[in-house]
């Protein structure tokens, strides 16, 4: 008979799902654009899924924290801003990269007409999160989101698997002018997606929590924060809602309102 | 807030996992570890709720503290491994901290553990003094991170001399306050019983035993310890047994010390071998990795399904049992 009545709250990510960083080869790097490239590993991950992430270390530099945009073979695609990203992006084919992983929880969502909005190295995750799910038989619409023509990247894949992208940049200089969510507002009004998933920036996410409160549609947004331990012991994740990103995030339910009910 | 909110519910009283620690009632002898998730209110509170009997805060330092740059804790196969820094807000950030989960805590019967260091005994009386006006429960010394050497030498719990010097300092604040004050010793001494003694006979009212053991793993393809301090603390399964020797030892040389025993607990039986070495109450830290938030939910169920099948009727019956 248990005394404690407390339902499991927190269901652990599948599989194995850490251990000590480990040494895994460059096998191709991609450059998607002027600030971003694209790193395929040796290795591939077959229990992780999108919206997972790894910690990648370089030794004597650091250890950060990267969504994957792809497992077989392992891909991430990294934005060189700061100490550590800048230290990847000298990295060449055939050199090491260090990562353990996969981390906390991706995506789940069960829309039939997912809208996925990717802003910055978004696009990414995204990207593999659209296959995942048009593979399924799902019917996904994307919009990515960049400040120019050149912060956009990766429209590819979603031109070969036939599904529709809207691209939105802040000075008009591609697609649409102005942020994401005006495509997004109008996808969702019109009913053309049922459910939305978003990769990208703080403002960004918080934008898409108000529009997907405000449409009533199921939604997952995946957060970021600084990452210590990435396994849930040492606090330094912790969302503004309390959640421990790198275990219960880092992709997070919005509360449709119909749920609240 | 936007996101699904988390039903708080309380575990359920139950009278087979009721203790007391130095006058503390717990109701249940399951203590989140310092350094665990313990650098919020908010989360101290959701220790609470995932089934914590107390709740150790986060160890403070008289100043605030960044701590070391990643990696800083991993699971090397057999435990994990972690040198965090002791990364912390400072005393007075840290009063304010506790303050808040004292208020959140309410109604939750759950027990307050505060947790301070220092580089001297005076910055540790200093630490103290600022904590304890938040009033919490009970008020942990952490004279044994192995992490911090660089900045502040050899542990304070690695002789007698340094733990008794501590413990001097902090009782006339923990006196005043009327917070009994607990030790935090380390695992890798050759006479740790004696080290406890003497700290509680400087003024110390328990012991925490023990804090994470020495350790390094090096990475052979860079030939590089992985952490950035490049020794760190070895916690989990690894070091249970030598937990449960020290918890045994410390329970040889004091008799009748309240001690919180830590040091791999991760299932039911785990926390029953601990307090048949002589364990008080049971602390938890790495398996809320291992098992999962909720972790200490599941200790308590399953320490309640062992004493409901061996026919105990209270912790009294196990603790000590290893000493009959
Ligand atoms: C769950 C999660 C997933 C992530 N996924 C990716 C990913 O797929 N690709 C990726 O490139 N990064 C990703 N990041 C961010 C990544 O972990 C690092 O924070 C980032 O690479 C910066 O680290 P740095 O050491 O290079 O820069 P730092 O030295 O930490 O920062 C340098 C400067 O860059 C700024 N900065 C930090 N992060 C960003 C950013 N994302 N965009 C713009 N400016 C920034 C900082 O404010 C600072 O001014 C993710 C983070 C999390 C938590
Ligand atoms: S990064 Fe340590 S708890 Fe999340």
């Amino acid at each position: 008979m248990p005394t404690n009545s407390l339902p499991r709250l927190i269901p652990r990510p599948e599989g194995a799902f850490a251990a000590a960083p480990r040494p895994v080869r460059i096998a191709r790097i991609v450059q998607e654009n002027y600030r971003i490239r694209s790193y395929l590993l040796a290795e591939t991950m077959p229990h992780a899924y999108p919206g997972q992430f790894v910690m990648a270390w370089l030794p004597g530099i650091g250890e950060k924290p990267f969504s994957m945009a792809g497992n077989a073979p392992i891909k991430l695609t990294l934005a060189a801003v700061g100490k550590f990203s800048e230290a990847v992006h000298t990295l060449d084919e055939g050199e090491t990269l260090w990562i353990r992983g996969p981390f906390g929880r991706g995506f789940s969502i069960e829309g039939e007409r997912p809208l996925l909005v990717g802003g910055g190295y978004g696009a990414a995750p995204i990207a593999w999160l659209a296959e995942t799910l048009w593979r399924r038989g799902k019917q996904p619409v994307v919009v990515l989101g960049g400040r120019t023509a050149d912060d956009i990247f990766g429209t590819e894949p979603f031109d070969r698997m036939g599904i529709p992208v809207v691209v939105t940049t802040e000075d008009g200089s591609q697609g649409e002018a102005g942020r994401v969510t005006a495509p997004v507002e109008r996808l969702l009004a019109t009913e053309v997606a049922d459910s939305l998933c978003a990769v990208g920036p703080h403002g960004m996410l918080k934008a898409l929590e108000a529009a997907a409160l405000a449409h009533r549609i199921p939604a997952q947004l995946s957060w970021e924060a600084f990452m210590g331990c990435a396994i849930g012991l040492c606090g330094m994740c912790e969302h503004e809602d309390g959640s421990l990103l790198c275990v219960e995030g880092p992709v997070l339910d919005v509360a449709t309102r119909n749920e609240m009910r | 807030m936007g996101y699904t909110c988390r039903t708080i519910t309380y575990p359920r009283e139950d009278a087979l996992l009721t203790t007391s620690l130095a006058g503390v009632p717990l109701r249940n002898p399951l203590v989140l570890a310092s350094g665990i998730i313990g650098t919020s209110a908010t989360l101290l509170r959701r220790a609470a709720t995932l089934g914590a009997g107390a709740v150790t805060a986060k160890s403070a330092g008289p100043v605030p503290r960044i701590g070391h740059v990643n990696p800083i804790c991993f699971d090397w196969g057999e435990g994990l491994i972690n040198a965090v820094g002791l990364p912390n807000p400072g005393a007075a950030h840290e009063a304010a901290l506790l303050a808040e989960a004292r208020e959140l805590l309410q109604g939750s019967e759950t027990a307050l553990i505060a947790s301070i260091f220092a580089g001297t005994p005076d910055e540790f009386a200093q630490s103290a003094e600022t904590v304890l006006r938040a009033k919490p429960d009970i008020l942990e010394v952490n004279i044994s991170c192995p992490n911090v050497h660089d900045d502040f030498g050899e542990p304070f719990a690695a002789s007698c001399a340094g733990a008794a010097s501590v413990a001097a300092a902090v009782k006339p604040v923990c006196d005043a306050a009327g917070v009994p004050m607990f030790i935090k010793v380390a695992p890798n001494v050759p006479n740790i019983g004696r080290i406890a003694a003497d700290a509680i006979a400087a003024g110390g009212v328990g012991i925490t035993a023990i804090n994470t053991m020495p350790g390094m793993v090096i990475d052979i393809e860079s030939g590089r310890p992985i952490l950035t301090n490049r020794s760190g603390g070895v916690s989990g399964p690894a070091i249970k047994p030598i937990a449960v020797r020290a918890i045994y030892e410390i329970r040889q040389t004091l008799p009748d010390v309240p001690i919180i025993g830590t040091g791999g607990v991760n299932t039911g039986a785990d926390a029953i071998e601990l307090l048949m070495a002589g364990a008080t109450a049971v602390g938890v830290g790495s398996a809320l990795y291992y098992r999962g938030l909720d972790a200490m939910t599941q200790i308590g169920e399953e320490m309640v399904a062992w004493m409901q099948a061996h026919g105990v009727r209270q912790l009294s019956e196990v603790q000590n049992r290893a000493h009959q």
